[in-house]
């Protein structure tokens, strides 16, 4: 009952969880960064910048993931022929404790600043947020990125860079690099239309080296319930991409949905595998990370979206929201995923 | 006692409540069964044979070094010290130079169970965290993941050394 109640206030609002825009924010401009491993990836050359090693010229991992993220916003706003000040907030996040790169990249930008988290889901976050910011009405351009490097996050959630360790078959390869996208209220390029705000999903899993798995009930939960909102169907869309489910979760994510009815095909795929040639590459099960999905989306997809391969894409970037602590004390690994749909 | 009898008392009386939460539970498991039978397994032979030959290479190496040291007049007690001294410094010039990790990533337990793996986990937690400072970054941060395997090998060096002790004549 007040659930009606709500949506005849919240006129934009669609169901359990699901936004549509009226005025839909338009990405005018992007910036893409990756590493050297994702730079020998099948994807390279969609990227604006490929560094020759992780350091990029900074003397700590920490410093060099501050300075990826930074510039690719730099090279977003620069693609969009916008001046700097003329964009009203900058909506970043990564993966460190704090959200230190992002917040370290918003000094040196100067732009009125909202830090977000959401593990490597982030991306999905920022175009949300900035979606409902510019469809509000409080503002015409908003900045979004999101960063992550292998280096930082070994350090921070595994080992030392140089330990010497066996990784498992699931474990998952941190994508260096950032992904920036402008978005604005008007202009020519992509749009974001819609999106899908998802629930924080755990079944128990605890095995960190295995986030795949982890994430995989939350990504199924919040595809189905975009298409109990909308109406919608595997067939509505040409590319159904998830964040960072890399091979073992994708299988998963196709083994939860069946049986609900949906089968995931041909236009399902994974940006963790598009990043990677996992078979020659040693990344285990396929990338992960913040920049994971927004690489591959706002470097890959969106110029296959301007070369019409794609008209109609659904993100869903996933993300596992714990932290070494937490599952030192024997917590287990909960998982969110939100949706964007952008159309060309 | 009187507290867990109110507790049971308002779970009677949420039945709904527990069948959902053992509906969650049932889900929960049903998901763990399946992660567990889909999910890619370690290659285990592969796994031991390079364990065992890498790990054994390695241990060839060391018998070099102290036939050397021996060669040249020390006996097997004076011997051993300077050859571990000389493997360790082998693996630390490895880890500096970024194999080991790549050598821990193809064989597993063959190069973390010598002593160049004891040695690699210190090198690399103080490279790590050399740039949070000399004192609070590499000196209190590199024995991170060598700590646990001091502690726990003295304990259980002092225990054996009780149990020989109490039974030896």
């Amino acid at each position: 009952m007040t659930g009606k109640a709500w949506c005849v206030v919240a006129a934009k609002k669609v169901g359990r969880s699901t936004i549509k825009f009226t005025n839909s924010p338009i990405i005018v401009g992007t910036g893409t960064i990756v590493g050297p491993v994702e730079g020998k990836g099948p994807l390279a050359s969609d990227f604006d910048v490929v560094l020759p090693d992780h350091a990029y010229g900074e003397r700590s991992p920490e410093r060099s993931e501050t300075k990826i993220l930074e510039q690719a916003a730099k090279i977003a706003i620069e693609r969009a022929k916008v001046e700097k000040k003329m964009v009203d907030y900058y909506i970043a996040g990564d993966l460190l404790n704090q959200i230190v790169s992002a917040s370290y990249s918003a000094r040196q930008l100067a732009i009125p600043y909202l830090g977000v988290y959401g593990a490597c889901a982030t991306s999905a976050v920022g175009l949300t947020l900035a979606g409902m910011i510019i469809d509000g009405g409080f503002a015409d351009y908003v900045l979004v990125a999101s960063s992550s490097h292998y280096q930082t996050a070994e350090r921070q959630y595994r080992y030392p860079i140089e330990v010497n360790c066996q990784h498992k078959p699931t474990a998952q390869y941190t994508v260096t690099g950032a992904g920036a996208a402008l978005l604005a209220s008007s202009g020519s390029g992509p749009k974001v239309t819609g999106a899908t705000i998802g629930t924080v999903i755990d079944l128990g899993l605890k095995d960190v080296n295995d986030m795949g798995s982890a994430m995989a009930p939350a990504a199924a939960d919040t595809l189905l319930t975009h298409f109990s909102d909308t109406g919608h169907s595997t067939r509505d869309y040409d590319l159904i991409l998830t964040g960072d489910l890399a091979s073992v979760g994708s299988e998963m994510l196709k083994e939860l949905v069946k049986d609900d009815g949906v089968e995931l095909g041909d236009n399902y795929r994974d940006c963790g595998l598009m990043l990677f040639d996992t078979k020659s590459q040693k990344v285990g099960a396929g990338g992960s990370g913040c920049a994971c999905s927004a690489v591959v989306t706002f470097g890959h997809v969106l110029k296959e979206m301007e070369k019409g391969v794609y008209k109609r894409v659904l993100l869903i970037a996933t993300g596992a929201l714990m932290s070494p602590l937490c599952c030192q004390q024997g917590e287990s690994i909960p998982g969110v995923a939100h949706a964007v749909v952008i159309e060309a | 006692m009187v507290a867990s009898q109110k507790a049971k008392k308002q779970v009677s009386r949420l039945p709904e409540m527990t069948q959902a939460s053992q509906e969650g539970k049932r889900r929960k498991l049903a998901y763990k069964q399946l992660v567990n039978k889909k999910k890619p397994k370690p290659r285990y032979v592969r796994n031991f044979i390079t364990a065992f030959v890498v790990g054994g290479a390695i241990a060839v190496v060391g018998q070099f070094v102290l036939n050397f040291f021996m060669s040249r007049g020390l006996d097997l007690n004076a011997a051993t010290a300077p050859t571990l001294a000389v493997v360790i410094l082998i693996g630390v010039i490895a880890t500096g130079l970024g194999i080991y990790d790549e050598l821990g990533e193809f064989a597993g337990a063959g190069a973390a169970v010598p002593i160049t793996g004891f040695a690699n986990t210190i090198v690399a937690a103080a490279m790590d965290f050399k740039h949070e400072g000399w004192v609070l970054g590499m000196a209190s941060k590199m024995f991170i993941i060598a700590g646990p395997v001091i502690v726990y090998g003295i304990i259980s060096g002092v225990v054996v050394a009780f149990i020989k002790f109490m039974i030896s004549p």
